[in-house]
Parts: C-alpha cells; sequence; structure tokens
C-alpha cells in the first residue's frame, strides 16, 4: 500500500492505496464520487474523463498513485454554490444528454477544449471528442452545447 | 490487474538503475499504451518505475537545424508547441492526430517510440526526418533504432532521454485510419531534406519501414505524379478485420502522394 | 403554463442530477455488507462441459461463493425463456430453448456463463474465477447462418439437427406467384441486413439482496421493462411469489432494446445473496456486454418483386433467414416474423405479399430487438427494392414511389400485411424532405465534387412504422406540497419524467416543477410494461392524460364540498375550480386543505385527490417520414462522408420538440453506423466475436456524423387521445437504405447498382474496382 495525498474537487484527500487501484476506482469507490462512469475496457470511451492538473485526462487508464500531489476535478466538483458551470448549463440548454452516461466525461472534455480554443468551430468540435463516444444524442446537440458553452465561459472570463 | 509494487525515481540514472537490477520492471511514461496492456493482463510486471518527476525529459527546443524533444514531452505538447510548429508542422500536425485528446494530455513521444507499436504514428515521422534517439547511454539513428514489432534497439534496462530531429525542409504525414481503433491502417510520412527525400510508411507492415523506390523517383522531382505507378508488394503487409494486405498496399501509394502533396503546399 | 405545456421545447428535469454527477445508474448502487460477483464466461463457442472443479477457487481467501449450473438445477431454479412460441415448416410446435442462468452441460456461445464467483473484492472474484478448472470438450461450431443451414452443418441443439430454428410465413403465395407470372417486370434483390452490436454506454449492472426475516428480494438493475425483470424472476427463474420481488430501476445509461429482457445475472446475484446472507453486486465490463447483451438484426433476405412497366408494384415475395444465435431470446423469434412482416408495405399500396422466414440456430450471441426491431429491415427491404426498380424502370426514386404511395384519401387503409394506417401523407413528406434537402441541386452538387475528384450522391429512403402496445395505468397523487405521476413505462434517456410532467402541469394548470414522475419501482408502481416499441407516449402519454383528467373529477367533488356548492356547478380552468359566482380555489390549495381531516367530506381521506387511470391502446399507432442522405465517396480510399442529412417526420401530436428531435439524431447515427461502419465478425471456424471492444467495433463518434437537418409535420393520430404517434425508433428506420441508396447513387456513374452494409472504405473500393473491371 502507498500514502497518497492529493486534492479532489477542491478538498484535501488522503488515502492508502494499492499501486494498482485505479483513479476511476478510487474516485468510484474510495470517494463515493460515482459521478464519472466506466464503459469501455480499451480506454477509448470517454466515460471517465476527469481533469488532473488542470487538463482533461481518461481515469480509468491512471493508476491512483500517479494522482499522488495532484489537483483532481471531477463532474461533482464544477458546480458553484448551486449554480451550474456554463458548460453544464449549455448541455441543459441544448439537450446534449439523453441517457447522462457519456454525460460527465462528455463536459469535462469539451470544458478542457474550451480552455484551448475559446470559439471552436463545429469541425473542432467533433474531432476534439474523438475519445468521447455517446449512443444516444447523434452528437448534434452535444456539438450545439459545447460551442455555446465555450461562448459562455469566454464571457465569464 | 495483477499487484505490482511501484516507484517514482528522482532521476535519470535512478530509473536506470532500478530497471537494470530489477526483474520485470517496467518504465512507465505516459501510460496510455501499458496502463490498457496490464488491464487486460497482458502484461505482468513486478515494478513500475514511473518516470514522473523527471521533469527535465519534458523540453522541447530548437537551436540551428535541429529540433530537440525531450522523451517525456506530451503529445499535446509537441502538437501546441510553438517551436514545433514553426521549425516541423508536419510533426506537430501528426502529434494532433495521435489517439484523442485525453491520450494526447498524457501520452509521451518516449513512451510510443520505446513501445514501436506497428500502428503507432510516431515511428514513421523519426525514421522519414531521420531522427536521432539519444538514451541515457549512447546516440542511436532512426534507421538502427526500430527493429521489428515491438521491438527497438533499447538495451533492456535502456531509457530515451530525448530526440534530436534534424528540420526539413519540407514534411508532411497522410493517415488513413481504422475506423474503431483510429489507429494507422496505414500513414506515411513525406520528409525533404538538402540530402534528399525520405519516405516511412507506418500500419501497413510489422513494423515502420522505407520507400526507397518513392525516395529515389521524389528526388527527382518532388511531385505526387512521380510515385502514383510505384506500389509497395502486398506481400508481407498486415491483413485483418478491417483492411487487406492488398488494400493497405493500395492506400501506401495514395498516402504517399497526398503526403507529397501537402508537403508542397507547405515549402 | 403554456410555456411547459405541449409542444413547448421544456428543458429536462433529468439534468440537474445527470449533469452534476448525482445519476444512479445501478453500478452506483452500493448497499452494505456487498460482495462482488465476476461470472465465468465460456472461451467455446460449443463444448461439453465434462466436469468443473471449484476446489482452488474456493480456496482462495475472501471468496464467498462459486456456484455453477449444477448448484441452480439443486436449487430448483429456472430458465429465461423464449416468450414466442414457435413452428415449423409443417406447423408442428418446435422446441424453445431459453437461457440457463449457468450453462450445465453444455456451451452453446461464446460468453455463455458458466460459473458465478462471489468474493469480498471484485479483483478476488477476478482471481478466483481464474482458478476454475473446467473441462470442456469442444465440439464443432456454426458461426453464421450460411454455415449452420449448410449440409452436414453441426447442430447448435440436438432437437434440431439442421439448425431451422421456425418456419413463418405470412400472406398469399399463390396471390403473388400470379402477379409476378404477370408482371412486365420482375425486379430481385438479395439483401444483407448485417448484424449489430447495440452498445449502450452503460454496461448492464445488478445488485440483489435478500431479507431472510421476509424472505423478500431486493433487485437494483439496468433495465427497459422493471415489471418484466420481476415476472420473469418469480414466474421463471427464482420461482417465488410476485410479491416477494422488487425490482428497483434507477437512471439507465441507454438500453435500445437490449435491456427490455430479463437476464440471468439478476436472477444469479439475487440468488447468490440469499445463499451467502450478503447483497451481491455484478457489474458487466464492455467485453462481456458484446458477448452476453443481445445482438440485432443479422438477417438476409430475398427480394422478389413484380411491377408494371410504368413502376406499379404489384406483388413482393421476401424469403429470410434470420440469424437467433445460440438460444431463442425473449423476443428473438418475432423481430424477423411478425414485426418485419407487418411492415412489408410499408407506405406503398401493395397489393399482394408472400413473405417466409426460417430461423436459424448458431453458436452466436443471441439476437433479439434493437431499435426498430422488425421494423427498420422491413424498411431497408423497400426502400432499397424501390431504388433498384426505378434504376431498372427507367424511373426517378421520387416518381416511382410517388406512384405507389398510399394516398392521404385511402386514410384508414387496410394493409396486405396486418396494419391499418390511421393516418399519413406520405407525399408531402417526401416533398417536403426533398425540398429541405435541394435534391434538385444534387446534380449540381455532383458536377462540383466530380470536379474536386470525389464521387458524390443522394438518397432517399420513405417509411412508415408501427408503434405502441397494449396498456398502462397511470397514478398521480399529491403529496409533500407537490404532485407526483407514477407510471410503468422505464426512460434510459429519452425524457419521460419531462415529457409527462408537462402533459400532466398542462392538463391540470399546475406549475411544471411542482410535478414529479416516479418510475422504476416495481413496490410503488403495481403494474408496468416497461419501454419498447417506442410506446411510452402514446401508451404512456394518454394514461398520464387520463390520470390528470380522473384528478380533476375528484378534485370537482372536493372543491364543491369546500365550496358549499353543487359539484355541478364547479368548473375547472386552468388550475383553478370555480363556481359560476366567482368563489374558488387553486387545485394546489386545494390539495393543500386536503390535509387537514376537518376539511375533507364524509368517507374521504388525504388521497381525495389521488387518481389512478388506465390506457388501452386500440391500434397501434404509425409515424412516418422521409429520410434524404448525401454523401461523398473518397475513390481513392472508398471512404464515404455523409455530407449532408435531412429528414421531415409525421410523429403527429408533439409534446416536447428538443426530445423528438433527440430522438431522431441518435436513430440516425446508429442507421449510419450501420450502413457504413458497424460490423460484427465471428471467426467462421472458432465462432470467436473477432469484434468484442470498441478497438474492432467502430462505433460512430462525432467525427463520423454531420449535423441533422430535421422537421416535424405531423398529422395528429386519429387513434390516439393524444394525437401522439411515437418516435423513439423512427431515425434508425429510415436511416440505412437513404444511406445506401446515397452510395450506390454516388457510384452509380461507374456501374454499381449494389453493395451490402456496411459500406466500409475497403468494401467500396472493391467494389469500384470490381466495376471498373468489369466495365
Amino acid at each position: 500500500m502507498i500514502a497518497i495525498a492529493l486534492t479532489v474537487n477542491g478538498k484535501p484527500v488522503a488515502a492508502e492505496v494499492e499501486p494498482r487501484r485505479l483513479l476511476v476506482d478510487f474516485l468510484r469507490d474510495e470517494l463515493g464520487l460515482t459521478g464519472t462512469h466506466i464503459g469501455c475496457d480499451t480506454s477509448q470511451c470517454g466515460a471517465c474523463v476527469v481533469h488532473m492538473d488542470g487538463v482533461s485526462v481518461k481515469s480509468c487508464s491512471l493508476l491512483a498513485v500517479q494522482a499522488d500531489g495532484s489537483q483532481v476535478t471531477t463532474i461533482e466538483g464544477l458546480a458553484s454554490d448551486g449554480d451550474l458551470h456554463p458548460m453544464q448549463a449549455a448541455f441543459r440548454e441544448h439537450h446534449g444528454l439523453q441517457c447522462g452516461f457519456c454525460t460527465p466525461g462528455m463536459v469535462m472534455s469539451a470544458i478542457d477544449l474550451a480552455a484551448r480554443v475559446p470559439e471552436p468551430s463545429p469541425a473542432d468540435v467533433r474531432e476534439w471528442l474523438s475519445g468521447n463516444f455517446c449512443r444516444c444524442t447523434g452528437y448534434h446537440n452535444i456539438v450545439q452545447a459545447v460551442m455555446a458553452g465555450a461562448r459562455a465561459m469566454s464571457t465569464d472570463g | 490487474m495483477h499487484p505490482f509494487d511501484y516507484i517514482q525515481p528522482g532521476s535519470v540514472a535512478e530509473a536506470v538503475g532500478l530497471m537494470r537490477d530489477t526483474a520485470d520492471a517496467r518504465f512507465l511514461a505516459g501510460g496510455m499504451t501499458l496502463i490498457p496492456v496490464m488491464k487486460q493482463r497482458l502484461a505482468a510486471p513486478s515494478l513500475l518505475i514511473d518516470l514522473a518527476r523527471l521533469a527535465e525529459l519534458r523540453a522541447i527546443s530548437a537551436k540551428g537545424g535541429t529540433l530537440t524533444i525531450g522523451a517525456l514531452a506530451r503529445h499535446a505538447a509537441v502538437a501546441e508547441s510553438p517551436v514545433v510548429q514553426a521549425r516541423i508542422p508536419a510533426l506537430a500536425s501528426l502529434a494532433a492526430g495521435i489517439g484523442d485528446a485525453q491520450v494526447r494530455n498524457r501520452g509521451t513521444i518516449g513512451g510510443s517510440l520505446a513501445n514501436n507499436d506497428p500502428v503507432a504514428d510516431y515511428p514513421a515521422a523519426m525514421l522519414a526526418l531521420g531522427a536521432r534517439i539519444r538514451t541515457d547511454r549512447r546516440c542511436i539513428d532512426a534507421d538502427a533504432f526500430f527493429t521489428g514489432m515491438f521491438a527497438t534497439a533499447l538495451e533492456p534496462d535502456e531509457m530515451i532521454i530525448q530526440v534530436e530531429v534534424p528540420v526539413p525542409e519540407a514534411a508532411a504525414y497522410q493517415k488513413f485510419e481504422q475506423p474503431a481503433s483510429h489507429y494507422a491502417v496505414a500513414g506515411v510520412m513525406v520528409a525533404k531534406a538538402a540530402d534528399g527525400v525520405r519516405v516511412a510508411v507506418t500500419g501497413a507492415g510489422s513494423g515502420v519501414f522505407r520507400m526507397p523506390a518513392m525516395e529515389a523517383a521524389l528526388a527527382d522531382d518532388f511531385t505526387p505524379a512521380a510515385i502514383t505507378g510505384i506500389a509497395v508488394p502486398a506481400d508481407g503487409l498486415n491483413a485483418d478485420l478491417h483492411a487487406s494486405a492488398e488494400y493497405r498496399a493500395h492506400l501506401v501509394t495514395v498516402l504517399a502522394g497526398r503526403a507529397v502533396a501537402a508537403a508542397m503546399g507547405r515549402s | 403554463m403554456q410555456r411547459f405545456g405541449l409542444g413547448q421545447p421544456v428543458r429536462r428535469s433529468e439534468d440537474p442530477r445527470l449533469l452534476t454527477g448525482r445519476g444512479r445508474y445501478a453500478a452506483d448502487v452500493r448497499l452494505p455488507g456487498e460482495a462482488r460477483a465476476v461470472v465465468l464466461r465460456s472461451p467455446h463457442a460449443h463444448a461439453r462441459i465434462r466436469a468443473i472443479d471449484t476446489t482452488r477457487a474456493l480456496a482462495m481467501p475472501g471468496v464467498l461463493a462459486v456456484l455453477t449450473g449444477a448448484d441452480v438445477a439443486a436449487d430448483g431454479l429456472g430458465e429465461v425463456p423464449c416468450s414466442i412460441r414457435v413452428n415449423g415448416r409443417d406447423g408442428q410446435r418446435m422446441p424453445r430453448p431459453g437461457r440457463p442462468l449457468l450453462a450445465a452441460e453444455r456451451v452453446r456461445y461464446v460468453g455463455d456463463g458458466v460459473a458465478l464467483v462471489v468474493a469480498e473484492t471484485l479483483a478476488t472474484a477476478v482471481d478466483a474465477a481464474e482458478r476454475i478448472d473446467v473441462d470442456y470438450d469442444p465440439l464443432p461450431a456454426v458461426a453464421t447462418i450460411e454455415a449452420a443451414v449448410a449440409d452436414g452443418a453441426p447442430p447448435v441443439w440436438d432437437a434440431v439437427p439442421d439448425n431451422r430454428a421456425f418456419f413463418w410465413q405470412r400472406g398469399d403465395g399463390d396471390a403473388v406467384a400470379a402477379a409476378l407470372a404477370g408482371a412486365d417486370r420482375i425486379v430481385s434483390l438479395a439483401l444483407a441486413n448485417n448484424r449489430v452490436v447495440p452498445c449502450a454506454m452503460e454496461p448492464r449492472a445488478a445488485v440483489g439482496a435478500f431479507d431472510a426475516a421476509t424472505g423478500r428480494y431486493t433487485l437494483y438493475t439496468s433495465s427497459q421493462s422493471p415489471h418484466g425483470v420481476k415476472k420473469g424472476l418469480s414466474a421463471h427463474t427464482l420461482n417465488v411469489p410476485e410479491e416477494m420481488v422488487h425490482v428497483i430501476v434507477g437512471d439507465v445509461g441507454g438500453g435500445f432494446g437490449t435491456k427490455i429482457f430479463h437476464y440471468p445475472e439478476e436472477a444469479l446475484v439475487l440468488w447468490a445473496a440469499r445463499r451467502i446472507g450478503r447483497p451481491v453486486k455484478w457489474v458487466g465490463d464492455r467485453s462481456e456486454a458484446f458477448l452476453a447483451d443481445t445482438h440485432g438484426r443479422d438477417q438476409r433476405n430475398r427480394l422478389t418483386a413484380g411491377f408494371t412497366a410504368d413502376g406499379r408494384l404489384l406483388a413482393l415475395k421476401v424469403e429470410s433467414f434470420a440469424n437467433m444465435g445460440a438460444y431463442l431470446n425473449c423476443f428473438g423469434p418475432a423481430i424477423p416474423t411478425e414485426m418485419t412482416g407487418c411492415m412489408l408495405s410499408g407506405v406503398y399500396a401493395l397489393p399482394a405479399l408472400h413473405a417466409v422466414c426460417e430461423g436459424v440456430y448458431t453458436n452466436t450471441t443471441p439476437v433479439d430487438a434493437y431499435r426498430g426491431a422488425g421494423r427498420p429491415e422491413a424498411s431497408y427491404m423497400l426502400e432499397r427494392l424501390m431504388d433498384a426498380a426505378a434504376r431498372e424502370l427507367g424511373l426517378t426514386p421520387d416518381a416511382i414511389r410517388r406512384l405507389n404511395f398510399i394516398t392521404p384519401d385511402r386514410m384508414p387503409y387496410r394493409t396486405v400485411t396486418g396494419p391499418v394506417y390511421d393516418s399519413g401523407d406520405f407525399g408531402r413528406r417526401l416533398d417536403a424532405a426533398l425540398a429541405k434537402a435541394d435534391w434538385a441541386g444534387a446534380a449540381g452538387r455532383k458536377r462540383e465534387a466530380a470536379a474536386r475528384g470525389s464521387l458524390r450522391g443522394i438518397g432517399l429512403s420513405s417509411y412508415v412504422e408501427i408503434c405502441g402496445f397494449q396498456g398502462e395505468d397511470a397514478t398521480i397523487r399529491f403529496a409533500d406540497g407537490g404532485i407526483e405521476v407514477l407510471v410503468g413505462t422505464q426512460s434510459t434517456g429519452q425524457g419521460h419524467e419531462t415529457a409527462y410532467a408537462q402533459i400532466v402541469a398542462e392538463t391540470l394548470g399546475v406549475p411544471f416543477d411542482a410535478v414529479t414522475v416516479v418510475q422504476g419501482d416495481t413496490d410503488r408502481i403495481r403494474t408496468g410494461l416497461g419501454t419498447s416499441g417506442s410506446r411510452s407516449l402514446p401508451v404512456g402519454g394518454p394514461a398520464v392524460k387520463r390520470a390528470a383528467e380522473a384528478v380533476i373529477a375528484r378534485g370537482r367533488g372536493f372543491a364543491a364540498h369546500l365550496l358549499q356548492a353543487d359539484a355541478g356547478e364547479v368548473r375547472f380552468a386552468e388550475g383553478r375550480f370555480e363556481t359560476a359566482g366567482g368563489r374558488g380555489i387553486d387545485l394546489m390549495a386545494l390539495a393543500e386543505a386536503a390535509t387537514d381531516p376537518a376539511n375533507l367530506p364524509p368517507g374521504e381521506t388525504v388521497a381525495v385527490l389521488d387518481a389512478t387511470a388506465r390506457f388501452d391502446l386500440e391500434a397501434s399507432t404509425f409515424p412516418n417520414g422521409c429520410h434524404v442522405c448525401e454523401v461523398e465517396v473518397d475513390p481513392e480510399t472508398g471512404r464515404v462522408t455523409v455530407v449532408r442529412y435531412t429528414v421531415v417526420d409525421d410523429f403527429g401530436t408533439v409534446v416536447n420538440p428538443l426530445l423528438l428531435a433527440g430522438q431522431v439524431h441518435g436513430g440516425i447515427a446508429q442507421g449510419i453506423g450501420q450502413a457504413l461502419m458497424e460490423f460484427t465478425a465471428y471467426d467462421p471456424d472458432s465462432a470467436q466475436l473477432l469484434t468484442a471492444s470498441f478497438v474492432d467495433y467502430a462505433l460512430p463518434r462525432a467525427a463520423d456524423l454531420p449535423a441533422f437537418d430535421i422537421a416535424f409535420d405531423g398529422i395528429p393520430c386519429t387513434t390516439n387521445p393524444l394525437g401522439i404517434k411515437g418516435a423513439g425508433e423512427a431515425g434508425t428506420i429510415g436511416a440505412c437504405p437513404a444511406v445506401i441508396n446515397a452510395v450506390i447513387d454516388a457510384l452509380a456513374p461507374l456501374g454499381v447498382t449494389h453493395i451490402d452494409m456496411p459500406a466500409t472504405p475497403e468494401a467500396v473500393w472493391r467494389t469500384i474496382r470490381a466495376a471498373k473491371t468489369a466495365a
């Protein structure tokens, strides 16, 4: 077992984990943050995407020990004081989710795109989301939502 | 995954020492290949040597006609680096097309090269650009580095420190992706330098390979027309559910022509 | 009120929890003391099980149970049955092998469950599963329809030596033969409808608990049909009285048909929980989902159609084989027979039909309903046929369709296939779609593309489909200052919580936010048939509306009592009960008043306003529309890109256009996936599933799809109280033929007249090469 200390959604977390413990399982099981989902076993689907030290990563392909000393943000950590993050609000406004299973990873991935490309084009969005699978929406509304969310994020400054 | 030990060394020497002294140890760079493979129980190292603390290996710089990229530079960093974009835009563009956004945020050039997956992108780039792979103990030319499927010239405990890439006059990479995995069914990098043209193919064979016939034709006449009649034999090329050897052979010529056109557009 | 009523693009009630990570999917359930389960699955497609030695697994610390098919039998558990009776060629009853909870003597497909391991941790359970020694005696296996029906093919079931699971036919063979004999032109087509893996993003999961004190089982599961699972457990697999089973479904991450059925793992976790005295959780992983969740489609169809010289369709003969997989799944045999067959007229005034279908056993994952369930197969056949006939007869694709459409003046129209269409103006939808897609400009766009070295094509499909079945109860109750609506359908992403709330809010004149929809709990909701066949809005909608109307009726009486007026004098409008004299009370205030016993009329309780109503569908509904797809083919690589996609749909009354468009988008995406990308490959010798992960099974990503241009222009359904036709599956029903017709149109200048799905890059490249060689 290895002792790790990290910040998750702004709160300090200390734990002892086996090296083989995946970050996604640590978040879901040890921390009870079940908003991050597992949708595949080949590191492709993106349901598990969280932010680690400011960039989007697949938590199913990271060991919890690799997150030692890091800042991790999950979907549960986005909204502040009961207000939705602009990207979350955009997804709701544009009906960018149906079953919601891919949604946390999709939103976290979209926020990373918006941080790099403040006004992404539809093609930018579609290319960026190659690691975020959705079987429900056909992506049409997701693209609208991401573009709107990016605009809202850049307005917020 | 099977259980294993885990350590984060503070220096290259320490990392290499651990590898030398431990049976069944593996270096952990970005983990974008190793962790999925371990999850499938296809690899079960006894010790993971996590290189995360070796920040000095993430640097990207250029001097004279050489671009130097640290082994632990992430694909996203290479793709977004103004230095790479200015000197070898084809390399930035190739890095921007590896995997997906989250893979690019973690995966590293050193990890990719050491793994030498026959469907990876970076091996084609290093071979076409005539790069040198500098390890903790020597410098290996790209032509000597890639030795076979998932095999390199690296010694068991040897670690890549950086790659040194000569800046070409013009270069471009064209890849045809397998629609499910997004790995290269075939990928061709073409690079024109003062001393000639190099054409490297990935995805189609058991490892990255050059196309001497195309290189000679393009040295005379750097246009797509120069190579439309040059094919790689289908014999010995990969064949699977997604693409026959014949189709791959055909794609190689198509992609090479498109790469030349794109490189012409850049020069 | 109007802002949240019918027809309004109300933003979803589901979203706040789903967007903030507070959804509750089955794998998120954590019960105190829960143990983890893993299913050991057969690596062989066909084998006898000589022996299973669990000694080494049981010896591992932390292992709580290792159970096999022998234990299943010893405890008197049953199979998951097939609900559909099947007959043979002579009308004789054929065997109906259901799915065993765990295979005992023989495994019949790779993924067939052989043992259940329960342990303290998942890692221990996985390690223990690797230590179970199963002595298999491998048998020859058949992976495809063609292999299974070949002479001398090894039987999947000894009782069915020729692997022909059933023989079904419908229609008039003599009339069709006569019509074909008299036809000016015969058009023949051999089609394959490729097997697809539905791939909902949430793999199935089940958490089971048993209360020894009460003898009750509680199951949390990912399902489209909580009551169906309950019935399956009580009547078949666990063999216990229904009141002993409580099924709870929270949020479900997509279903698309695969989650309609009761699955073995649901019974296994409950049984294991009883045996070890602790809750047991099983979470499928994606590889398991590929193997153990039902697949879709997989038919081969041979069409023979008779036309007049000017293009009128006279008769259609369809001869089909349908892959059932290794077991007959719950509704599996119904999909290629009744569900496909009933829609083989499509939008056309077809005079005569003869359809024959043989089900085929193979050593593969069982096949059952997948979004559309038979109707996409039917529309694929008809819409490919119409384009083929148009080419052979020298007509345009739209002209031949117009000639054959059932016209509005003939509604309601009784088809030769059985269904009676209540309404539909197929020509109008076609006109609108062609205009919206700028069909007229396609030729110019083709020329422009050709100048760039690209082959551009446009294709269309006109579809009609059949939705809804049986009935639903709906209950409305007032509690905690709000309104609860309880209904037995089950959302798996469609947004029923929002749509039903809109109906109730509008009918009762109450705030939208005051209405909460409750689903997925068999203790709280007495009956239900879940969601499939796009039934929730056409069936659940009127049920909910009737319950709201019953609330108003009861409210009138209570309000009259409080207002000391005659019930007959009290009117209800916009959420308020009023007398002629202008005295009145709001419904929500009335609900508040009901909480004080002093206010109640004699004999009434606090539930004075609560009401339950039932709606039984008298007739199915028939959504319909027109899809237009435009593609560009890179002739050097064969890659097909969908560059434009247009749909005009008739869904009757629209409850929420935002949700409705989302359903169409998702269906189109699945259709494009099947048409261009998704293939399910089995090794011909070993029957191993080769496409068993997303590395090999190509699910469409955002960059594989275009934006969609959708419009609704509906005729209210005349047989539905709300005029709703239903829409969940329509996108998949129209899409495949539109895409393939477009690809063929793009390749037509090269002499290509046919390509099968999926039209992958290499398949297209080879088709182009063959055409060039033939030329």
